[in-house]
């Protein structure tokens, strides 16, 4: 068990790199605390992997050092830093039975029999797999499999980390669920700090208690789940999480104020700069509503999508796309509405960065 | 109900056709000639089983099986683990994955009467490159078409030459289809090279091996041209193997009886040496 650090991380994958564009993880500072449960959140591409592979020694990054409890582990592969990771697809060694399966890292470690079985034991207990430990773990489900995996990661006693590359994949939908909740239940039980990699909102938001949101080799935001909702640092995290996603609309400021195509938007609070630069105006579709009279933006509903629990309503004003959600009744297809912006939800981005504040109304 | 249609026989005809034209029917026909003698004159007289005991009970028979199962012993045990080292040395990518994959198909694509006369001429103990050298300038004494030591050692390392790169390409495809993840997650698990080998290379290469070892024992138990065009048998009859004692027969001494019985016997041989084998090798694929 370990805080793990990472400082002035880079990394590219080609040899003579030249500009930011040649560099999978473009500048990483992060320090992950002991026992933490994370997730690491970004769209496929942006460099999640490669900083996973760069944690675990698979990948030895270009620059920077990675330091576990201040002990640089820069330069150690992968089985001396006591690390563990289960990947996207299940690996399983198809010839061991399920047993040997989870007891193969221990006994590669020369650990006495008596103690791999009390761990093989524990482990599979932990993931209900305690009546398939002499079958053949070729003729698993790939859950099961996946699980199989899991195990062989937890089943050392004194791991750093343990790390999940996207390993819900190949797992049936219905089943996703269980799994998930399983690795919460694991987490709990053996506090060992644990990084989830994914690209599904969901996943990042029930597993973790810090969510690290990254894209294109940058990380945009680290905070709470909630913090992610209410808070997006970077127009990136309001568009990435959250079904739909944030509202964002181009504005100008002058005065501290924001206007939307000539029309005042009340801002939750003063802009922390000002100057050149786009800004836009970030609303979340929960905290809009819609009135068919009154004051607010004038819009067209374009279409209404009924997802059960609520509806969300599409608009269009001065030709930009607005959602809003609400519950129970909801305007027809072509009406035509008023759009309020809860004040206290509504942001200012400036070059996509969160530049307003919460306090008075500007 | 289950609608009855009989229309699947229609489309099963052609294939049907095809296989009986180019194996069943002369097949039988050997089956003819290995219960009956003929003298010529289309005259055929029935002789039973007589001819499959004869083959049985006869020692150049039984010396020629013992030295066909010599051979494929052999360069089963020299071509399986010598193809596997090779293909675990290939590079994965590059620019040498190309330049590897070609070197080893070069020797397949030589007719087998070229690899034959080839290796004849290589090694003729005068005139050929490798005999020379051998006999000239290591001053060692080797000559195959005197010494049956000699005779064996070269068609076995001519069939080494040919057909370990079949075993190369069948392994090194099956080990290019092995995801990256399974090499990390043994790195982390601490797995020796060893254990990396035994326990993720080795079983994700078992169908391809499977299939290669298959072809070269057939491949290997029928040989004819090779060995006939190198030595033609000899010296002596130390390197005639069932084929070419077969083609003897049959051909040399036109015995029709015996050699289609010697074929026959052959066959089910070769068979059921392979139907064991294959049988051996996936009973414990479905097993829990």
């Amino acid at each position: 068990m370990a805080q793990i650090k990472l400082s002035n991380l880079r990394h590219s994958y080609t040899p003579d790199p030249k500009d930011d564009a040649d560099y999978a993880l473009k500048k990483i500072d992060l320090t992950w605390d002991d026992g933490g449960a994370y997730a690491l959140l970004g769209p496929s591409g942006c460099g999640k992997s490669t900083l996973l592979n760069i944690i675990s020694g698979l990948l030895v990054p270009s620059e920077g050092q990675i330091l576990f409890d201040g002990k640089d582990v820069t330069a150690l592969p992968p089985a001396r830093r006591n690390i563990a990771q289960v990947f996207q697809f299940p690996v399983i060694y198809d010839t061991m039975s399920v047993y040997d399966n989870l007891a193969f890292p221990l006994r590669n470690r020369g650990r006495d029999e008596d103690l791999v079985r009390k761990r093989v034991t524990s482990i599979a207990e932990m993931l209900e797999v305690s009546d398939m430990l002499s079958t053949r773990a070729a003729n698993l489900s790939p859950d099961n499999k996946q699980k199989i995996s899991m195990g062989r990661g937890l089943v050392r006693e004194d791991v750093n980390v343990v790390m999940f590359d996207e390993p819900l994949t190949v797992i049936d939908p219905h089943l996703k669920w269980k799994l998930r909740s399983k690795l919460k239940e694991l987490h709990l039980r053996v506090k060992a700090t644990m990084i989830y990699v994914t690209h599904d909102q969901t996943e990042a938001l029930t597993f973790a208690d810090q969510v690290v949101v990254m894209q294109e080799g940058e990380v945009v935001q680290i905070g709470s789940p909630v913090d992610l909702f209410e808070r997006p640092a970077h127009t990136f995290v309001g568009h990435f999480i959250g079904s739909p996603g944030m509202n964002v609309l181009p504005c100008d400021v002058s005065d501290g104020a924001a206007f939307f195509a000539g029309e005042r938007i009340a801002l939750e609070g003063p802009a922390g700069v000002s100057g050149n630069g786009s800004a836009e105006i970030g609303i979340r579709p929960e905290f809009v509503s819609v009135s068919e009279s009154g004051s607010g933006l004038a819009a067209t509903v374009r279409k209404v999508a009924d997802i059960g629990r609520h509806k969300v309503v599409e608009a269009v004003a001065h030709d930009r796309r607005i959602h809003a959600i609400l519950e129970g009744e909801a305007p027809g297809a072509g009406e035509t509405v008023n759009l309020q912006f809860m004040q206290s939800q509504t942001r200012l981005y400036k070059d996509g960065w969160l530049v307003s504040r919460p306090g008075e109304a500007a | 109900m289950k609608t009855q249609n009989q229309r699947a026989w229609l489309f099963v005809t052609p294939v049907l056709l095809l296989v009986a034209f180019n194996a069943l029917i002369p097949m039988m026909t050997v089956v003819n000639y290995s219960v009956q003698e003929t003298f010529g004159d289309n005259l055929f007289f029935w002789q039973g089983l007589d001819w499959f005991e004869q083959v049985l009970r006869s020692e150049r028979f039984h010396n020629a099986l013992g030295r066909q199962f010599l051979f494929t012993f052999l360069i089963l045990i020299i071509e399986v683990p010598l193809g596997v080292a090779i293909a675990l040395a290939m590079p994965r990518k590059g620019p040498w994955v190309p330049v590897c994959l070609v070197t080893m198909a070069l020797p397949m694509l030589i007719p087998w009467n070229v690899v034959g006369a080839m290796w004849n001429i290589f090694t003729l103990p005068d005139i050929g490159l490798l005999g020379y050298f051998l006999n000239h300038t290591l001053g060692l004494s080797y000559d195959m078409t005197q010494d049956p030591i000699a005779a064996w050692v070269t068609i076995v390392v001519m069939d080494v030459w040919h057909w370990t790169s079949l075993v190369v390409l069948l392994a090194y495809a099956g080990l290019v289809s092995i995801p990256n993840a399974y090499y990390q997650a043994a790195e982390i698990d601490a797995a020796s090279r060893w254990a990396v080998f035994r326990y993720i290379q080795l079983p994700k290469m078992k169908t391809v091996l499977t299939i290669a070892i298959l072809l070269r024992f057939m491949d290997s138990f029928n040989i004819y041209t090779e060995p006939f065009v190198l030595t033609g048998g000899g010296p002596g009859n130390s390197t005639t193997l069932l084929s070419i004692d077969l083609v003897k027969i049959a051909l040399g001494q036109f015995d029709l009886g015996p050699a289609a019985a010697m074929s026959l016997i052959y066959f089910a041989i070769t068979l059921l040496a392979s139907w064991l084998f294959y049988t051996l090798m996936t009973m414990n694929d479905n097993k829990t």
